[in-house]
């Protein structure tokens, strides 16, 4: 048998690998081992490179090195960061690169990068502030460096380009001239340092390319799921398909003679593990493997059941989580015009295109994973208490994700189960791969739940009452607990707040009550790009729709009565309305449709046109999308995170549900989990409309909107509310 | 011990008869730009070419190769990101995560060899990958864009 070819080259050096990297770019006929060495790479550089600040380092050549500490998911959360270093650093973005900063490397400093999760639309908006200054704080060391060399009085210096002009003498010295005296220099005050306005901004705020192009178009980049070590084994998982259920037996025997198998390893009680020397023979020799489960009480849940058991909630006395003013039940009893309607949404899967990995290895005393995650310091910590090794001598090395999508963020399941594995072959990296099946049946789905909703409308058609009870599963049940405090747990009404700046409902109703049921199922459950917003916006602004035609007023007007003490968001939904020609006829038999909402700190707003023929096929034609997410640190990433958002959201309308059989989930790969291609991708217009005052989230708002904005349209279309999704099981006419 | 010609290179691996040509190319050959994505044909993400026409490689198994095949991966396509569908591509900034994009270069240049000028009907028929970004919209214009600047001559 050959060897795997990574083997061949256990000899090269690891400065061997770098040039071996390179020539693969050339058409692979290089092939050396792909393992990125952070810590060395970085080691090797800093001979050359004068580190300024923890964000920024720069090199003889004006190289500007700038730090990362968020994952990045094709979110673009670094090339937006590094605009914001870049623009108060004033360097030559040209000259730019980026390095991510290891989570090892962060704890040893104290932190000094902030904190590293990445999720909940967060990664920009909550450390601009302080990478800005980390930025700003450089160019002062570095203007202040020149003024010494000169002998002159710095304020004197002006700098673009990272070039800085004494402009009495007519002199210029470069940032890598003196980046190396500007690097002993004492820091300035970052707190007391005055930052641009944004409307200033020359690097921030533009439309700029991303930085990390450049590898995703010749096979160069290296997912975890691509690694290659020397003497890796790789492992192939198999967990028992009942949630709660157990590993009753294997039969080893039954593999042990199959090609390149090591060894079947359990998984604490729950899965087992094949261990072999390439990932196909190991799940081969998975999928031979005689095993026996003790599925438990859950094997007897289903859709069915769980449905009965949201069911419940939606009429319970007891409730979980609640916002009211005024009297809406009693406002409702005695409103002339009464609307009332059931919705549902189902669990949904996260389905990334890189499926749940990790490679783990475990030497004496010392635990190193490569980990596709959303948070490093989260996988720090779960390779340590899994493998027993003390936290300063575990490492986590970054790689940037195959999508995240909330997956891989507090939950690191998968980073516990490759150390399990990883532990019973010492000094062996072990890369776990876990098939698409597995990914698809040991998710933390997209939380199911049922909402019932009723409204009250005066004799004018004003809508004086609404109560909306939403039943269905908690987040924050199974990933923080603590979060819900004497059985309350506001987090699954996200969108529906009182509260202005995160997720607050846009409309005032003179009586209200939003009340929230748990009712929790066997199944695990977690965030999902844009989670809660997504269920609720359908909730709410769908149930608006049947209410304003109730009312006999438009869609739009009847909206924006409510919105007067809203004006931002407000301001999207005139934005997208404006855009569309919301009230302008359009062609024979299409329809518009249109929502709002806000999540994850930014107002959303949607329109959508539809057509729906008479065979009661949909297609969405144009949808054109509205946000304000603020700041605006790079409106061409936005833009590509809007119409991403939109065929995320439109999979999930179209097709997105994962139903429950004998306590496992059902639809395990793209067959039956169907995600939205191309051909279905409609004409996306997106409008950012920022107001320079907040700073919101950009990867998940607008997703929200896309549900509920197409299946207005389709009522507009037929005549008929749509109440439960996906559209795969609706009869539209 | 079987003979491939995977980017012009003539490769010995040994490997069983079963094994699909995405996990020969990604584990014997060491070339990981083709990617796994569902193993049954239905994402695209191991899309290469396999004598001219675009496959997915999760679907052939390693004993209906012969040497006389020609396969090209995406670290085949050209030399330096040269072909006119890399080139669209960074210029309209298609990826996100990146992932299945080796897939999606591949099934276009495929489309464009044999279609010169798509229509977006044709682009809607061909380029049936998964991206879960949901990079579709740039997908179609940077296909159209590597059309109108011309594929001649590119791509195996």
């Amino acid at each position: 048998m050959n060897k795997p070819v990574l083997e061949k080259h256990l000899e090269l050096s690891r400065r061997d690998f770098i040039v071996g990297s390179a020539a693969l770019a050339g058409g692979g006929l290089a092939l050396g081992m792909n393992v990125p060495f952070g810590t060395d790479a970085a080691q090797a550089e800093g001979a050359a490179t004068n580190e300024i600040n923890v964000w920024v380092a720069i090199k003889p050549d004006d190289t500007c090195v700038i730090r990362i500490a968020r994952s990045e998911m094709g979110q673009g959360t670094l090339t937006g960061l590094a605009q914001l270093v870049a623009e108060e650093l004033e360097c030559d973005w040209n000259k730019v690169t980026t390095e991510g900063v290891t989570p090892q490397r962060n704890l040893a400093a104290k932190r000094a990068w902030g904190e590293m999760g990445t999720g909940g639309s967060r990664g920009i908006r909550t450390s601009q502030d302080y990478v800005r200054r980390g930025g700003a704080a450089a160019r002062i060391m570095l203007l202040q460096a020149a003024a010494d060399q000169w002998n002159v009085p710095a304020g004197e210096l002006t700098v673009a380009n990272g070039v800085i002009t004494h402009t009495p003498s007519k002199r210029t010295l470069r940032y890598g001239e003196v980046a190396a005296a500007a690097s002993k220099l004492t820091p300035p005050d970052e707190k007391a340092i005055k930052l641009k306005d944004p409307k200033e901004w020359k690097i921030a705020g533009k439309p700029l390319k991303r930085l990390d192009t450049a590898d995703k178009l010749d096979g160069r980049k290296i997912f975890a799921i691509d690694l290659k070590l020397p003497d890796m084994l790789c492992a192939a998982v198999k967990n028992c398909p009942v949630f709660g259920g157990k590993l009753a037996s294997y039969d080893e025997s039954k593999i042990a003679a199959m090609p390149g198998v090591k060894k079947a390893v359990r998984i604490k009680d729950t899965g087992v593990a094949v261990v072999a020397d390439t990932w196909w023979r190991a799940k081969k020799a998975l999928d031979a493997l005689p095993v026996v489960w003790d599925e438990g009480p859950n094997a007897s849940q289903s859709s069915a059941t769980i449905a009965e058991m949201l069911k419940d909630g939606l009429n319970a006395t007891e409730t979980n989580g609640e916002r009211m003013n005024g009297d809406a039940l009693k406002a409702i009893a005695e409103a002339p015009k009464k609307v009332e309607a059931v919705y549902s949404t189902p669990f949904l899967a996260h389905a990334p295109m890189e499926m749940m990995n990790c490679t783990v290895k475990l030497s004496a005393g010392r635990a190193e994973a490569w980990v596709p995650t959303q948070n490093l310091e989260a996988s720090l910590a779960a390779l340590s208490e899994s493998s027993g090794i003390p936290l300063d001598k575990c490492e986590v090395n970054r790689l940037d994700l195959g999508g995240g999508f909330g997956r891989r963020g507090g939950t690191q399941d998968y980073v516990h189960q490759a150390t399990e594995i990883a532990k019973a072959f010492p000094d062996t990296p072990i890369k776990m791969i876990w098939s698409r099946e597995e990914d698809q049946a040991h998710d933390f789905y997209r939380p199911i739940s049922q909402c019932k909703l009723s409204a009250g409308l005066d004799a004018a058609g004003n809508l004086v009452g609404l109560h909306v009870r939403v039943s269905g599963q908690s987040i924050n049940a199974i990933a923080n607990p603590n979060a819900i405090v004497n059985g309350k747990d506001m987090r699954q009404l996200q969108g529906y707040y009182d509260t202005p700046g995160d997720a607050q409902l846009g409309y005032d109703v003179p009586n209200l009550s939003i009340e929230y049921a748990m009712r929790n199922s066997h199944v695990p459950v977690g965030p999902w790009r844009g989670v809660n917003t997504n269920q609720n916006a359908v909730y709410m602004e769908c149930f608006m729709e049947e209410v304003a035609r109730a009312s006999g007023k438009d869609s739009l007007e009847f909206r924006r009565e409510l919105m007067k003490n809203h004006p931002k968001h407000l301001g999207v939904l005139n934005a997208v309305a404006e855009r569309a020609e919301w009230g302008k006829p359009l062609p024979a038999g299409i329809h518009r449709g249109i929502a709002q909402f806000m999540g994850y700190g930014s107002y959303s707003a949607a329109v959508a046109e539809v057509s729906v023929s008479p065979e009661g096929k949909l297609k969405v034609h144009r949808m054109v999308l509205g946000v304000n997410s603020g700041h605006a640190v790079n409106p061409g990433q936005i833009e590509a995170q809007v119409q991403g958002s939109v065929a995320f959201g439109l999979t999930a309308t179209l097709y997105g549900e994962m139903p429950v059989d004998k306590g496992r989930m059902t639809a395990l790969n793209f067959d039956n989990y169907e995600i939205m291609r191309l051909a279905e991708m409609p004409k996306v217009e997106v409008v950012i409309v920022p107001t320079y005052d907040f700073w919101g989230g950009i990867g998940e708002p607008t997703i929200c909107v896309v549900a509920p904005s197409v299946l207005n349209a389709i009522y507009a279309a037929t005549g008929k509310p749509v109440r439960s999704l996906p559209l795969k099981n609706v009869k539209l006419v | 011990m079987a003979k491939l010609n995977i980017n012009g290179t003539v490769r010995e691996v040994s490997a069983e008869a079963d094994t699909p040509l995405l996990w020969v190319i990604r584990e014997h050959v060491g070339l990981t730009g083709t990617k796994y994505g569902c193993g049954i044909a239905q994402c695209g993400a191991c899309s290469v070419h396999f004598n001219g026409e675009v496959q997915r490689s999760c679907q052939i198994p390693l004993g209906d190769i012969k040497e006389t095949d020609v396969i090209v991966t995406i670290e085949g396509l050209s030399v330096g990101s040269s072909h006119p569908v890399q080139k669209a591509w960074a210029a309209v900034d298609v990826p996100q995560c990146g992932y299945c994009q080796s897939g999606q270069i591949m099934a276009a240049a495929a489309l464009l060899k044999k279609n010169p000028k798509p229509t977006d009907k044709d682009i809607d028929e061909a380029m049936t990958n998964i991206c879960r970004c949901g990079t579709y919209q740039r997908i179609r214009e940077a296909v159209h864009m590597a059309a109108n600047v011309g594929t001649t001559g590119q791509g195996g």
